[in-house]
């Protein structure tokens, strides 16, 4: 390992370690633009540039490897002149407009410019202006700030996977555009407004709403999908302004899908923020407790068997468990939290796991993925899978509908039957599985959510044994979520207890009138219609299909609202942090059904989040740590049984709206109109295409 | 984009051929540095770089279209406008102005009857100006298709053009009494150089 010398420090790193690398080990902070750490390096904004004993020339540590005995200044007067003159050139042509600028404030190149820059310009000549270009519905653009850094470029042709942008032009005329008119159609595109140092690129929904020193930035969960990344939720006031990515290593790195960032404003339209009870067949608002009184009168003298519980995909850990202990109270065990009925069952852990884990993704050398399109059920894990795919000696293979994943794969069917073939051994996949020293299976909720679910879930099960997927110190077998409820939900056991009802079963009972009294939590994705004449409980935050449906609506919190426990598809349990609070007089959802359960005369046995949550714990022990992934213990599960010949299904429709938020939400609704379903994959031909 | 983009884009069989040479000498899965010659290909088959030209051969060399976009826009000898039959380059660049290539210029301007970045009407020159095109020693000098006229006065670079309209084809080189580069009027220097066997 090299040996350098930095300012007068010494310092040993790996060979090919650059020198700003080297640097940032002693914590001697070199300014830069163009260099990012998960970008390729490119060295065209020259701010790096340091001193090097024996070299004619500043170079630039961003792209210099390091070398044995480098003797490295970087706060010589030849240093300082150089990234003041680098400063200077930047400047030339950057407008002065940061007081009306939304990166005022959080921008590198004003902050550099504090810094590194001179106290006055030299410059009497007119700036350079380029014309802005049309990035879609979720990047405004102000090309004239533009400092040609080509961090955008990068990330969407290298991270991204969908090279649409590009520097056109040389010289003073280059010019960052898209080709010829097309948005920017990245499911990740919203990174692109973090990476860009100036205010060239910026948040369109939020443009022009906010300075970044008047928001309040709580680090939190994302709940838009099940891999739980790390968000920061910048709020104003009661009023969530923004969602940002958090560096989280271990699932998103610094990532965060269009959806997660964008659907926030779907937070402030459809909102209940009071309680309704349906008389004469309109929801009337009423009052906090007669709600809670019209619920108890309802259930009075109902057998335990006719009341159920469904959970939705948003529903956290508290609130579940709230929810399934006053079901015991009730007598009942219908309740379910599988709302798109995927065959998981609660018993083996690692059959709803993903295994694995994210990361662990980048050492797996072979994937089989069914009845999954990871690019819109998982954007930033298919990020990291196309990361996997670019190092080299990666193979990939699909069984599901045809998609566009952003890393070269093969397509091999969409039949249950492929699964089958390669499960028997007779596939020439099977071997590729075989044959890899650390082979994957993603198994998707497309694959799950079918009548057959735990056939197909059977048959991966073997196949992950015969291929050598699981085995001591891996675990290849991975299921991936799409709800970020579903794993705490199985962790809980919320599912049909001894001779209960699933969400089919529920529906039907209630469409046969065998079911008196459905609650809904945050269920939305119920097929609303059959539930009869059933007494619809709808506990949740967005007056979506089961608010509509509701005989008595009780407001709750979302996942900006409330400190909430949830399980990401790896089964690390994190929690979100209050931002904001309840609109109106929405609560948090277990606090709820706490006060529910007083009104039925059947209180819980718990009045704070603490002793809540030592009842989590009690009744699964992985409550009781967070933040992190244990190894789950592989067993028996799925079923034996022929798979029936019905191609797999994708598991969602619309990338940019999965769930009440982003069905609120006004910018996903433009994407949508903007770019389809999203991913430019799945796209159902009418027959008016070709 | 031009008015007259196409709507799509095919080399000839001889084109084709010819592209096919240069992505050959390529190592497999290399076949991107094919890109330049490929897009010069596209633009002497005709006369210009489309869209569709630019679509057609990412689509030839397996890259994303805004890859050759960037290439097509950062090299100006590719033209992204149609150009008429003969591209007449005047460099005005330092040497060719102290040798009076405003002259030159507007020799060319009056025999053509229009400005800069103008093509005539009838579709057969269009006039640029350009930066070094590395002919200083012969300077003042205009390249047009693929000839250098070096060493203009307004009256060659008239009769240059005159011939062109006429369907001639003017001698390329220095329109003056000059060997290449060598001295006007015959060598002035090592003229008593006699070569024979050497001296000890």
């Amino acid at each position: 390992m090299p040996k350098l010398t930095i300012d007068g420090r010494e310092v040993e790193v790996e060979a090919g370690t650059t020198i700003l690398q080297a640097a940032e080990v002693l914590g001697i902070e070199i300014p830069r633009f163009c260099y990012h750490e998960r970008l390729a390096i490119a060295g065209n904004c020259r701010m790096c540039l340091v001193e090097v004993e024996k070299m004619p020339k500043p170079v630039a540590s961003c792209a210099m490897p390091v070398g044995e005995g480098m003797v490295v200044k970087t706060t010589t007067p030849t240093v300082r002149k150089a990234r003041q003159g680098v400063m200077e050139f930047l400047l030339i042509n950057h407008p002065l407009d940061c007081p009306i600028c939304d990166q005022g404030g959080e921008c590198d190149l004003q902050d550099q410019a504090m810094a590194y820059g001179a106290d006055r310009s030299r410059y009497h000549e007119h700036k350079r202006a380029v014309v802005d270009k049309d990035f879609g519905p979720l990047i405004k653009t102000f090309m004239t700030r533009c400092i040609q850094c080509t961090r955008c470029v990068r990330f969407i042709t290298e991270v991204a996977g969908v090279p649409e942008l590009g520097a056109v032009g040389r010289g003073e005329h280059m010019e960052i555009t898209t080709y010829v008119g097309k948005a920017v159609s990245s499911e990740l595109s919203g990174n692109l407004i973090d990476l860009c140092p100036v205010g060239a690129l910026t948040n369109r929904p939020a443009s022009y709403t906010y300075r970044a020193w008047e928001l309040k930035k709580t680090e939190s969960i994302d709940t838009m999908d099940a891999l739980g990344s790390a968000i920061r939720i910048d709020a104003r006031g009661n009023e969530v302004i923004r969602v940002l990515p958090r560096i989280n290593d271990d699932i998103n790195e610094e990532w965060l899908s269009d959806r997660s960032r964008f659907a926030c404003d779907g937070l402030k339209r459809q909102r209940l923020d009071r309680c309704y009870v349906r008389r004469d067949g309109r929801l009337q608002p009423v009052s906090w407790t007669e709600a809670l009184g019209a619920v108890a009168a309802r259930l009075k003298g109902v057998a335990g068997s006719r009341v159920a519980a469904i959970a939705g995909d948003q529903t956290d850990c508290e609130t579940l468990t709230a929810a399934k202990d006053l079901m015991a109270s009730l007598g009942s065990a219908n309740l379910d939290c599988r709302q798109d009925g995927a065959k998981l069952e609660a018993g083996v852990r690692a059959s709803y796991l993903f295994n694995t884990t994210i990361a662990g993704i980048e050492q797996a050398d072979a994937v089989l993925i069914v009845g999954s399109n990871p690019r819109k059920e998982a954007a930033v894990l298919n990020a990291r899978l196309r990361k996997r795919w670019l190092a080299g000696g990666f193979k990939a293979a699909l069984v599901g509908p045809q998609a566009d994943l952003a890393f070269k794969h093969e397509w091999l069917g969409d039949s249950p039957a492929v699964l089958a073939e390669i499960a028997a051994g007779r596939h020439p996949f099977f071997g590729v599985l075989k044959g890899a020293p650390w082979p994957m299976i993603i198994l998707g909720q497309g694959a799950l959510a079918r009548e057959d679910g735990a056939a197909v879930l059977g048959l991966a099960r073997k196949l992950a044994e015969a291929a050598g997927v699981v085995k001591d110190g891996w675990n290849g077998f991975n299921v991936l979520h799409t709800a970020a409820a579903r794993v705490g939900g199985l962790d809980l056991a919320f599912v049909p207890g001894q001779g209960g009802r699933d969400v089919a079963g529920i529906v039907d009972g209630a469409a046969k009138g065998e079911v008196e009294v459905v609650f809904l939590l945050g269920a939305d994705e119920v097929d609303m219609k059959g539930l009869g004449n059933a007494f619809v409980v709808y506990l949740g935050s967005h007056g979506d299909a089961g608010a509509h449906r509701a005989d008595v609506v009780l407001p709750g919190a979302a996942y900006t609202e409330k400190s909430a426990t949830f399980v990401n598809t790896e089964g690390r349990v994190q929690r979100t942090q209050l931002a904001v609070f309840p609109p109106g007089e929405a609560k948090e959802d277990w606090k709820v059904l706490r006060a529910l359960s007083d009104v039925l005369g059947k209180p819980l046995a718990y009045d704070t989040p603490r002793q809540l949550r030592d009842r989590m714990a009690t009744l699964n022990r992985v409550f009781a740590t967070l933040d992190a992934v244990s190894p789950a213990t592989w067993g028996a599960f799925g079923a034996e049984g022929a798979v029936a010949d019905k191609p797999f299904l994708p598991a969602i429709d619309n990338f940019y709206m999965t769930d009440p938020i982003s069905r609120a939400s006004k910018t996903m609704a433009e994407c949508s109109g903007a770019f389809g379903p999203g991913c430019g994959c799945n796209h159902k031909k009418t027959g008016t295409h070709g | 984009m031009s008015a007259q983009e196409p709507a799509t884009f095919a080399f000839t069989p001889d084109y084709l051929a010819l592209a096919k040479q240069f992505v050959a000498k390529y190592p497999a899965g290399r076949q991107q540095s094919a890109v330049m010659p490929l897009l010069d290909l596209a633009q002497r088959q005709e006369g210009w770089v489309s869209q569709a030209a630019i679509e057609a051969i990412a689509a030839m060399l397996d890259m994303a279209p805004i890859r050759v976009q960037e290439v097509a826009t950062f090299y100006t000898m590719y033209n992204l406008k149609p150009v008429g039959t003969h591209h007449v380059q005047v460099c005005t660049n330092i040497c060719c102005q102290l040798r009076g290539s405003d002259d030159i210029v507007a020799a060319a301007k009056r025999a053509l009857g229009i400005e800069f970045g103008e093509t005539t009407p009838d579709g057969k020159f269009t006039l640029s100006e350009v930066e070094c095109l590395g002919a200083c020693v012969n300077a003042p000098m205009m390249q047009i298709g693929d000839d250098f006229y070096e060493d203009l006065t307004s009256e060659s670079t008239g009769a240059v053009l005159e011939a062109l309209k006429r369907g001639e084809a003017p001698k390329p080189g220095p329109q003056c009494d000059r060997q290449f580069s060598a001295p006007e009027g015959g060598p002035t220097t090592l003229t008593g150089l006699t070569f024979g066997p050497e001296k000890a």
